[in-house]
């Protein structure tokens, strides 16, 4: 009667729905845990379609835009293959061009320049991966952090200082600088996870206010002497040496660099610290269901000061790759909007780390893409914004998604429950 | 008014809700629809409210074949309904309520309240439920916001009432009022379906029973049927309706809970200065009507809430103003009353909700290293010692079924040696074959020698269980009597009368439960004996009924 694997039994008990008897997502009375709980539990499916449909209404869009397209439309009624072949024409041309732009370019004559626009894409992945990787964790622990963009300017404010103000030996200032970053980072993101914890403050207004403060401490900052290139007022630090840089990965005609080493790193370390570790056991537990953690004797509020450091040293790093790698240079614009995109990129990816590099590197490339895309067929590189903006909207709404390819709700009753086979004492009567 | 059901059935996805269910509600009939949680009573009420729409089958007023688009329509067709979870806005006051969606109006489009007062009143005072037109819902007690609830679906003309689960949060004596409410308006020739799945009440007030299970009707049976009886149409196998159990044997006491006082933000003492002891091997039952304090004790003892004053000391060691996790540590299983906010993580495997609390301890971690092959194999051991019925370890808890969740629950807070075991409400919810498991496991705990409180509002299970009953009213304890102790007395108690006027009340008026405990008790003797009232301090009549309920 103690079979450790019970076959479920045909017949269902039968919960009326409203009461099905199981737990219902831990909080119903904060919307905003609920609707990452939605967006962050609908399936892989749900995320490579709304990649689909958002290229599909890109395509749309960029034949909208296309002046071959909108000529066509003048005489539609007279010739309509001329709009449908001139939008094909179109679309299929630019959608090319971001493909040989992000990917592969088939035109050029030697291999390295050919697989040199991949190598762009993963450079420009680099930080969207470090900072998705963050936010992914304070998403998983039911904290919406959305300021990367802030911890990113930190950690390059950290990073870079070290880097033009120490002269060191290689190996050690680099790494210095690193760990700078990701110090940097964390401070500013534990901010919002201790007032989080001590008063209750709402981790998304902290960190957006946090953010705009970051913006003008770099501005700031870069009007010190001690963060200006010697003999100039530009609001741009002296370069980063040779000794703190991120190694190139691919010699000199590619800017990929060992950040990117960084990212896949970091992804298999957040991998292990969610999936094996006591901390990351935490952290689920507390953003799954904080008032059983509560009771199982998790410390909620610690969880959250530790899942903020985390996060922000994730997107501290994130700013290292930028200041150290890709730039070499600290610049107000040190953060660009990456801290913005790493979020649709962690939602993009679940929040897990293997989708979340699958996603920045989607990124990188329609990124990496759009400028070649513009440069050859005069698409605007808007257009990559839009397809961007469409993803967070799909996402967001799963329900639409699941509409649009009539995919089956999982909210509808799955298959019948295992009964409770009557297992105590029978009595013979 | 005659009411109908015929061959109806609802499917949610490939989950048959109700199987062809038949159902015929003569007019002044009290007809009491039986089944265990999620048997398919509620889908099928609601089919008939209107909130659903069948699959197949059609519902008959006076033979005449209607459909219901919604609520509005079943009530048009005379049909009121009183959940389980009341409907009423705690902020007006009962005559607004009342008349909340059908407000009678005068002049410019102006609420007729003195109207709606006096629909209330003349109601109110046909029935005899002294209700106040012009109280706030917030102020009532439960019992009277149910006789709202009544009044309000009667406003309606309703001439069925459907009332869901409506004991649940009612003491004996307020059960007792509302049994004869129930028995005036079947006078009066209004028809109630009565869905509960209490064996004793559908006995004590039901004209004929419909017992379903899993979504089918199984039979119709008379009140005359045996608890018995019924238990194994509802389960669909004989069960034994009382817990095996022997006389407690009590040894040390190890817990000592001493002048605690708990005052929340609003300035209320949820808990006023309560005092007790629990020694080793003995089931302490804390009884009361939900929300007397006994949520904020067994969260003091926790952790979870701090109190303004007191102590609790468990073998001699202090435990207030220690951290949950210290307190668990320091032996405390605990059991919480709402085990899907607290008890379990829905999105966590099963193996992972096992070690909750014990995720950070050898052998389930190696520094800050979880070790997956001991959780799982704690996972494999603990569902096969606990009975867990479930398709694998790797399943969300979110898969099993209540009674599965808490033995989960259970699971987990019994898997390492305890010096105290804490359940708020071990049972609610669960269906018969796990109710018998977690009461027998619990027993199991306190004759390992582990001291044992249980919270619960069900006085079935406080009397099924307790080796000493405390009970609690506005935060303190007003009684401490020993186990099987009179239903009516107990329920006297709870309301907040003090011992000595309880049992002399209880003599003086026994309550249609009370004297079906003593019927119980007494099989075959001649019903409703006005009895001697069991002496409260001496455990004597109805100690342990073979026939307890479940």
């Amino acid at each position: 009667m103690s079979s450790p694997t019970p076959v479920p039994l045909p017949d269902a008990q039968v919960p009326p729905p409203g009461q099905t008897g199981v737990a219902e997502p831990a909080d119903r009375s904060d919307g905003g845990r609920r609707i990452l709980h939605e967006m962050l539990t609908s399936s892989w499916l749900v995320s490579v379609l709304a990649v689909v449909l958002a290229l599909i209404l890109g395509g749309v869009l960029i034949a909208a835009a296309d002046t071959a397209v909108q000529a066509a439309a003048g005489y539609f009624f007279s010739r309509p293959g001329d709009l449908l072949s001139a939008a094909w024409t179109a679309v299929s041309e630019a959608y090319a061009a971001l493909f040989a732009g992000a990917v592969y370019d088939p035109r050029a004559e030697e291999l390295s320049r050919a697989v040199r626009p991949f190598t762009e894409t993963l450079t420009v992945a680099t930080p969207l991966i470090l900072a998705g990787l963050g936010l992914g964790i304070g998403f998983r622990a039911g904290l919406f952090n959305i300021g990367a963009q802030g911890q990113i300017i930190l950690g390059g404010i950290f990073a870079g200082y070290i880097g033009f103000t120490f002269d060191l030996p290689p190996v050690l200032h680099l790494l210095l600088c690193v760990i700078g970053a990701a110090l940097g980072g964390a401070l500013w993101a534990g901010i919002a996870g201790v007032l989080k914890a001590r008063t209750g403050a709402h981790e998304v207004i902290v960190t957006i206010m946090l953010n705009n403060i970051a913006v003008y401490l770099v501005a700031y900052l870069l009007s010190l002497n001690a963060f200006q290139r010697p003999g100039s007022n530009n609001p741009v630090s002296p370069p980063i040496p040779d000794t703190a840089v991120y190694p190139l990965l691919l010699g000199s005609g590619f800017r990929l660099h060992a950040g990117f080493l960084v990212a896949i790193a970091a992804a298999v370390f957040a991998w292990w610290l969610m999936e094996r570790s006591t901390i990351g056991f935490r952290f689920r537990a507390v953003g799954s269901n904080p008032h059983a953690a509560r009771t199982a004797g998790i410390s909620v509020n610690a969880a959250y000061v530790w899942v903020m450091l985390t996060a922000g040293a994730f997107a501290g790093l994130a700013g290292s790759a930028q200041v150290l790698g890709t730039e070499r240079v600290l610049t107000a614009g040190v953060a660009a909007s990456y801290g913005f995109d790493a979020i649709t990129v962690a939602l993009l990816g679940r929040s897990k780390p293997l989708g979340t590099v699958l996603a920045g590197i989607l990124f990188g490339a329609l990124r990496a893409g759009g400028v070649v895309m513009q440069a050859r067929t005069g698409t605007p590189i808007d257009i990559v914004l839009v397809v961007q903006s469409l993803i967070v909207l799909f996402i967001a709404a799963p329900p639409l998604v699941r509409s649009v390819f009539r995919l089956p709700s999982p909210d509808t009753p799955r298959a019948p429950k295992p009964v409770v086979p009557v297992t105590a004492k029978e009595v013979t009567a | 008014m005659k009411l109908e059901l015929q061959g109806i059935t609802k499917t949610f996805g490939p989950l048959v809700a109700n199987d062809h269910i038949d159902l015929v509600v003569e007019p002044g009939e009290i007809h009491a629809l039986l089944g265990e949680n999620g048997a398919g009573k509620s889908t099928l009420m609601n089919v008939l409210y209107g909130l659903y729409v069948p699959d197949e089958g059609r519902i008959l007023v006076d033979d005449a074949p209607v459909t219901f688009a919604g609520p509005g329509d079943a009530m048009a067709a005379g049909i009121g309904m009183v959940h389980q979870h009341f409907m009423l806005v705690p902020v007006f006051t009962v005559a607004e309520n009342v008349v909340l969606g059908h407000e009678p109006v005068r002049g410019a489009g102006l609420i007729d309240l003195p109207e709606a007062r006096r629909r209330v009143k003349e109601i109110s005072d046909r029935f005899g439920f002294h209700v106040d037109p012009d109280a706030y819902i917030e102020d009532l007690p439960v019992g009277v916001q149910q006789r709202v609830e009544i009044i309000k679906a009667l406003s309606r003309q309703a001439e069925v009432l459907i009332l869901d689960e409506p004991t649940a949060v009612l003491t004996p004596q307020e059960t007792d009022e509302l049994i004869g409410i129930m028995r005036q308006l079947k006078e009066s020739g209004t028809s109630i379906v009565f869905i509960t799945h209490k064996l004793r009440e559908v006995r004590a007030v039901a004209d004929r029973i419909t017992v379903i299970r899993r979504g089918k009707v199984v039979g119709t049976a008379q009140p005359s049927s045996t608890e018995t009886e019924l238990a194994s149409m509802m389960v669909g196998r004989s069960v034994d309706l009382g817990v095996d159990r022997s006389v407690a044997v009590p040894g040390e006491v190890t817990v000592q809970v001493r002048n605690l006082t708990v005052i929340d933000q609003a300035g209320v003492r949820q808990i006023d200065d309560v005092s007790f002891d629990v020694a080793r091997g003995e089931i302490v039952a804390i009884a009361g009507v939900q929300g007397n304090g006994q949520t904020e004790l067994t969260e003091v003892v926790l952790g979870l809430q701090a109190p303004v004053a007191g102590s609790v000391t468990l073998d001699g060691v202090e435990l207030v103003g220690r951290s949950v996790r210290d307190v668990l540590h320091a032996g405390v299983g605990f059991v919480p009353e709402d085990r899907s906010t607290d008890g379990v993580i829905a999105d966590f495997s099963i193996a992972e909700n096992l070690i909750l609390d014990l995720h950070r301890y050898e052998p389930f971690a190696r520094g800050v290293a979880l070790r997956p092959a001991a959780v799982r194999e704690n996972a494999e051991k603990r569902i096969a010692e606990f009975d867990v019925r479930t398709g694998s370890i790797d399943a969300h808890a979110s898969t099993l079924s209540g009674g599965n969740q808490q033995k989960v629950v259970l699971a987990r807070e019994m898997s390492r040696p305890l010096r105290l075991l804490i359940a708020s409400q071990p049972t609610r919810g669960l269906d018969v074959g796990s109710i018998e498991f977690v009461h027998t496991r619990i027993v199991q705990e306190r004759d390992n020698g582990t001291p044992v409180i249980i919270v619960s509002t069900e006085l079935d299970e406080v009397l099924a269980l307790a080796d000493r009953i405390l009970v609690m009213y506005r935060g303190r304890i007003v009684g401490d009597v020993p186990g099987g102790t009179d239903r009516d007395v107990l329920g006297l108690m709870m309301a907040g009368v003090p011992l000595d006027d309880a049992v002399r009340q209880a003599a003086e008026h026994r309550t249609t439960l009370g004297v079906a405990d003593l019927e119980a008790a007494a099989p075959g003797a001649p019903p409703a004996p006005p009895a001697p009232p069991t002496a409260p301090t001496s455990p004597t009549a109805p100690t342990m009924p073979d026939q307890e309920e479940l």
